[in-house]
């Protein structure tokens, strides 16, 4: 649907755009920022200027580019989807050859004030492009393999590269969440039975060629899972980080240690206690009334996406909306998985609460992008 | 491109219905987490606040008594002494300069160690305990335990540190243990995590590396709570781990003893094995090294003497070296011949001092030449000759044969290090690893365990021990394992011909027995106890024509490392065979002269169990031995028992 048969003088115009934004889920963001804030603070021990102030910074300019983004029409967006799409696989290419080397794996490039992470850059593109495309292709067309092949390879290419940095736990949120977009637009049911079922006899395979001849894996990739399936064995490694992990929110309890009065997220047991684990402190300070109001608060900004995508009737935009929520969801949901020991450690940091300029600023812009498909939704009147 | 609004409407809906069930997804993951979080917080919270309370939870290693390595009498050879040690945690100890320093005034430490552990502990993660010290005196110990709490960071250990209590018995056999190093580490692809304890003793060489898997056991762990000053409070949950397995050797202890107190002095080697089972019952190697002083972490002096001994300590000469068996290889060409049929039983060949092929002169040892020569005078005198004739005329290939049925050329399988396949040449090997072709003056120089033949001490032995019973005995190292017995079969009998192999122990017999037999010096008088045996005595270097011209120089005017290897090997009884010797000793000079005393000394101190009466020597040799071997400085002298059972 080009621009033209949107309905345009139904949508509002100037600054009267303001009052259509969804301020709602912008109050919403915030709320989930400061916790952030909190947290923290907290965890620099009272320090605000380590994590916290710089964290406010970047909320802010987030915070500025979101209205930027919303105020400008979607159909635009929808002709960027392309185009940005390129640049972030360009991006990725690029720290793929002169990428600043940190914690093992080319992620950033250095920006002077921060450092850009193409990975998160292209998880929101990659979402773009995908509701760009079945916005353009002929809803009949949409379960045809060759018209399925192509999103496939949209969404693999990205990932190759971000494996080769190797950042496991951005390309299986890329896969899930470009998956979830092809879902959406209504791919036929049997594609993913048949990859669901694909993944479940793979797995099958290679655990039943354990101790036999024709043995998949080598003996050391059997015991990692085996370190994983059952922390308890392997109590130094991989498995530590996980026991300390539960032992620090178990010990929250119900109603929480109170505010800076965790002690176990605090004592150097966890790495990354200000990024990735950083729910460990959240869950001792304040308990399991503020671990589940978290939760909560992030399933408001989830059914505040879903219901602002079930009123659009523009496809781009629904499907849009649709996949944001789905990607800042994994974010969360395998975030909060790992730390409770749900699933194995990958690097995920929790969505808009831990420390990080990209993953803060690609949310808030894709939260813009958001609001302008709400604002600029066509209206039946 | 335009749709009909009907195609819109569809596809809208249908993003709906999915954009629903997306929602109900999210909902239902939502949930289990809700669920998780309520698991953890709520249900759990007691026992986790309780790990948490005031305390800190850490996991510690336990490592596992390294097993305990038995001789065939369950005489341990390697087992584990407490070592009284000091400990310390970086980040508990504050500052550790202070720290050491109000130690250093306590106790005495050595400066060398304890610079070398304060590097290690700056490159550990601060919560790592770092051994500090180690082998301390009681009194030290106890000195450091009293004044633990001005100490802060420091513990008090008690661990336990591999000792050798027969010294260097055993110091090639068993190997040593040492600390792990990077390379170790390297060499493993996913380390067990006790490899990370720092000074964790693993298997450097010998038994102690090649069964470090049994050895080492699994780890256990330690789940213990220490408060805010480190302090260990109290034990939460322990897992003992499995301890290394007990591993029994089938090596005699008193006579491994014997054979290096026999040896010392020499740069030589002697094996002793049991020709029904195979079992090793002894390997000496001399000279030999103190296996504990690697323990301990060897001191560079000490280790360059060891290094630069010219009669190579620590090599294990009994599997690791390889060298020209000499005329000890004849019987194997002798059964050759017999066995291609190109040389009957009682045909002579005349011997007048050399052979001459392709216009070279091979020569004989005896300048005169043995006359007439059958194969029983062929052995007792050791004409090399005849040698040359048989393999003339049977090519090597079919000695080769015949010696890898014997064991030679063969790697045994045994968890010792570097153990040899030696060399038994062909017209193949030649080819392939020389690119020559094979010319019949090989097969002559190989015919009497000279040219490109090597051999092990071992492969002596266990050549003998065919030789002796006909059957393949194999060579056997292990006794049990965690008190389970390995167990031995009786050996299949090897596809020779039985009259030719008789023919052959009998000439043996007469190599030490009758008059003129080349060991009849080093015999044995005690009835029921006589030796069969074979000298040699190989060559190391070869004799230029200017030599020659000079004429025979004798051995006693070379240079050692270019003097004759002397070889001896027998078993005993002749008539009802229960052990086979091999001995060689390194540039020595005559077989008959510098081996087969050894062996023969050796030979008796198996068969009785102990040192000999001294009545199973020849009248006239009885007075110098009973003053030799009482001056001998064995580790513990028994009385001379009575002869062990013969059944």
């Amino acid at each position: 649907m080009s621009y033209l048969e949107y309905n345009v003088k139904t949508i509002p115009t100037g600054w009267r755009k303001i009052f259509y934004v969804n301020w709602a889920l912008v109050l919403l963001l915030v709320a989930v920022a400061c916790v952030g804030f909190l947290m923290l603070y907290s965890v620099a021990g009272g320090n605000l200027g380590r994590w916290a102030e710089p964290q406010m910074e970047r909320f802010v300019l987030g915070f500025v580019a979101m209205f930027t983004v919303a105020m400008v029409p979607i159909w635009f967006w929808r002709n960027m989807a392309t185009l940005l799409y390129g640049i972030s696989i360009l991006l990725l290419l690029y720290v793929e050859f002169f990428g600043t080397v940190g914690m093992g794996a080319q992620r950033w490039i250095d920006l002077g004030f921060m450092r850009l992470q193409p990975s998160e850059v292209t998880k929101i593109t990659l979402v773009m492009i995908l509701a760009a495309y079945y916005d353009w292709l002929d809803v009949k067309k949409v379960s045809r393999p060759l018209w399925v092949a192509i999103p496939l390879l949209v969404i693999l290419l990205p990932t190759a590269l971000v494996l080769q940095q190797p950042d496991l736990g951005t390309a299986i949120l890329l896969v899930a969440g470009g998956g979830i977009v092809m879902f959406v637009a209504g791919v036929s049911w049997w594609y993913f039975g048949a990859v669901i079922a694909a993944g479940a006899g793979i797995v099958a395979a290679v655990f039943s060629s354990r101790g036999t001849s024709w043995q998949l894996l080598k003996d050391y990739q059997f015991r990692r899972i085996d370190t994983f399936l059952d922390p308890a064995q392997d109590p130094l490694g991989a498995g530590y980080h996980i026991t300390q992990s539960k032992i620090a929110l178990g010990s929250g309890g119900f109603t929480g240690r109170g505010f800076m009065q965790g002690t176990q997220s605090r004592l150097n047991f966890l790495p990354e206690k200000h990024t990735d684990f950083i729910f460990t402190t959240l869950a001792e300070e304040f308990g399991f009334i503020g671990a589940i109001s978290l939760l909560a608060l992030y399933g408001l900004i989830l059914l505040f996406c879903v219901l602002s995508a079930l009123q659009n009737t523009d496809r781009f935009g629904s499907l849009l909306t649709l996949g944001i929520a789905a990607t800042f969801f994994l974010f969360f949901a395998v975030n909060m998985a790992m730390v409770m020991g749900l699933m194995p450690v990958v690097g995920v940091p929790l969505p808009l609460v831990s420390y990080g300029g990209s993953a803060m600023l690609v949310l808030m812009v894709a939260f813009g992008l958001v609001q302008s498909a709400h604002i600029h939704r066509p209206r039946s009147r | 491109m335009k749709r009909s609004p009907k195609d819109t409407e569809e596809s809208v809906r249908r993003i709906s219905r999915r954009g629903l069930f997306l929602g109900g997804s999210m909902l239902a993951f939502m949930g289990v987490l809700g669920t998780r979080m309520r698991q953890l917080q709520i249900e759990e919270a007691d026992e986790f606040r309780l790990l948490a309370e005031e305390n800190r939870i850490n996991m510690r290693l336990i490592a596992p008594p390294r097993g305990v390595i038995y001789d065939r009498h369950g005489v341990p050879i390697a087992e584990n002494a407490q070592n009284y040690r000091i400990i310390i945690v970086r980040e508990d100890a504050g500052d550790v300069d202070d720290v050491v320093e109000r130690l250093r005034s306590l106790v005495h430490l050595d400066e060398v160690d304890l610079e070398r552990n304060l590097r290690e502990l700056s490159r550990r993660s601060p919560f790592v305990p770092v051994t500090l010290a180690d082998r301390l005196s009681w009194e030290d110990f106890t000195k450091v335990a009293v004044n633990a709490p001005a100490l802060p960071g420091i513990t008090p250990d008690v661990g336990l540190s591999r000792h050798y209590p027969m010294g260097g018995d055993f110091a090639h056999v068993v190997g040593y243990v040492g600390p792990v190093s990077d390379y170790d580490l390297e060499r493993t692809p996913d380390p067990d995590p006790l490899l990370q304890i720092p000074k964790f003793q693993i298997g450097k060489v010998g038994v102690e590396t090649r069964l470090e898997e049994e050895l080492r056991g699994k780890a256990g762990t330690r789940r213990i709570e220490i408060n805010a000053a480190g302090r260990v409070m109290r034990e939460l949950g322990r897992d003992e781990g499995v301890p290394g397995a007990d591993i029994q050797l089938t090596v005699d202890h008193a006579l491994q003893n014997f054979l290096q107190t026999r040896m010392d002095g020499e740069s030589a080697a002697a094996v002793v094995m049991d020709v029904r089972t195979g079992d090793l019952l002894a390997l000496g190697s001399a000279p030999a090294f103190d296996p504990n002083k690697f323990v301990r972490g060897i001191s560079g002096p000490d280790y360059r003497e060891l290094m630069e001994n010219i009669y190579r300590p620590l090599a294990n000469k009994t599997v690791q070296g390889a060298y020209p068996p000499g005329s000890t290889f004849k019987m194997i060409t002798a059964l050759a011949g017999l066995e291609a049929g190109v040389i009957g039983p009682n045909e002579t060949v005349y011997c007048p001092g050399f052979l001459s092929l392709g216009g070279r002169r091979f020569h004989c040892w005896r300048r005169g030449g043995h006359g007439q020569v059958d194969l029983d005078k062929s052995l007792v005198q050791s004409c090399d000759v005849y040698y040359y004739e048989v393999a003339r005329r049977c090519g090597i290939d079919k000695i080769a044969e015949v010696a890898n049925r014997f064991g030679l050329g063969i790697r045994h399988d045994l968890p010792m290090s570097a153990v040899t396949e030696g060399l038994i040449p062909s017209t193949e090997w030649k080819r392939n690893v020389r690119g020559e072709t094979w010319r019949p003056g090989d097969s002559l120089n190989a015919s009497i365990g000279q040219g490109y033949v090597l051999t092990s001490p071992l492969q002596l032995a266990v050549m003998t021990a065919r030789l002796a019973t006909g059957r393949d005995v194999v060579p056997r190292l292990i006794k049990s394992v965690n008190g389970v017995d390995v167990p031995v079969e009786e050996a299949p009998l090897l596809d020779v011909n039985q009259t030719h192999l008789q023919m052959v122990q009998r000439a043996m017999y007469r190599v030490s027995n009758a008059q003129g037999g080349t060991a009849g010096r080093s015999r044995i008088v005690a009835d029921g106890m006589e030796l069969a045996g074979k000298t040699g005595t190989s060559q190391v270097r070869n004799i230029t024509a200017a030599e020659r011209a000079r004429g025979v120089i004798g051995n006693d005017d070379l240079p050692w490392e270019r003097r004759d290897h002397a070889l001896f090997v027998c078993y005993a009884p002749h008539d009802a065979p229960r052990y086979a010797v091999s001995v060689v000793v390194e540039h020595g000079g005559g077989g008959s002269t510098a081996a087969a005393p050894v062996a023969r000394d050796i030979m008796l101190f198996a068969l009785y169990g102990g040192l000999p009466p001294i009545d199973a020597y020849p009248a006239d040799q009885r007075e110098r031995m009973r003053t030799y071997l009482e001056a001998l400085p064995l580790r513990e002298r028994q009385q001379p028992g009575p002869a062990r059972s013969r059944a």
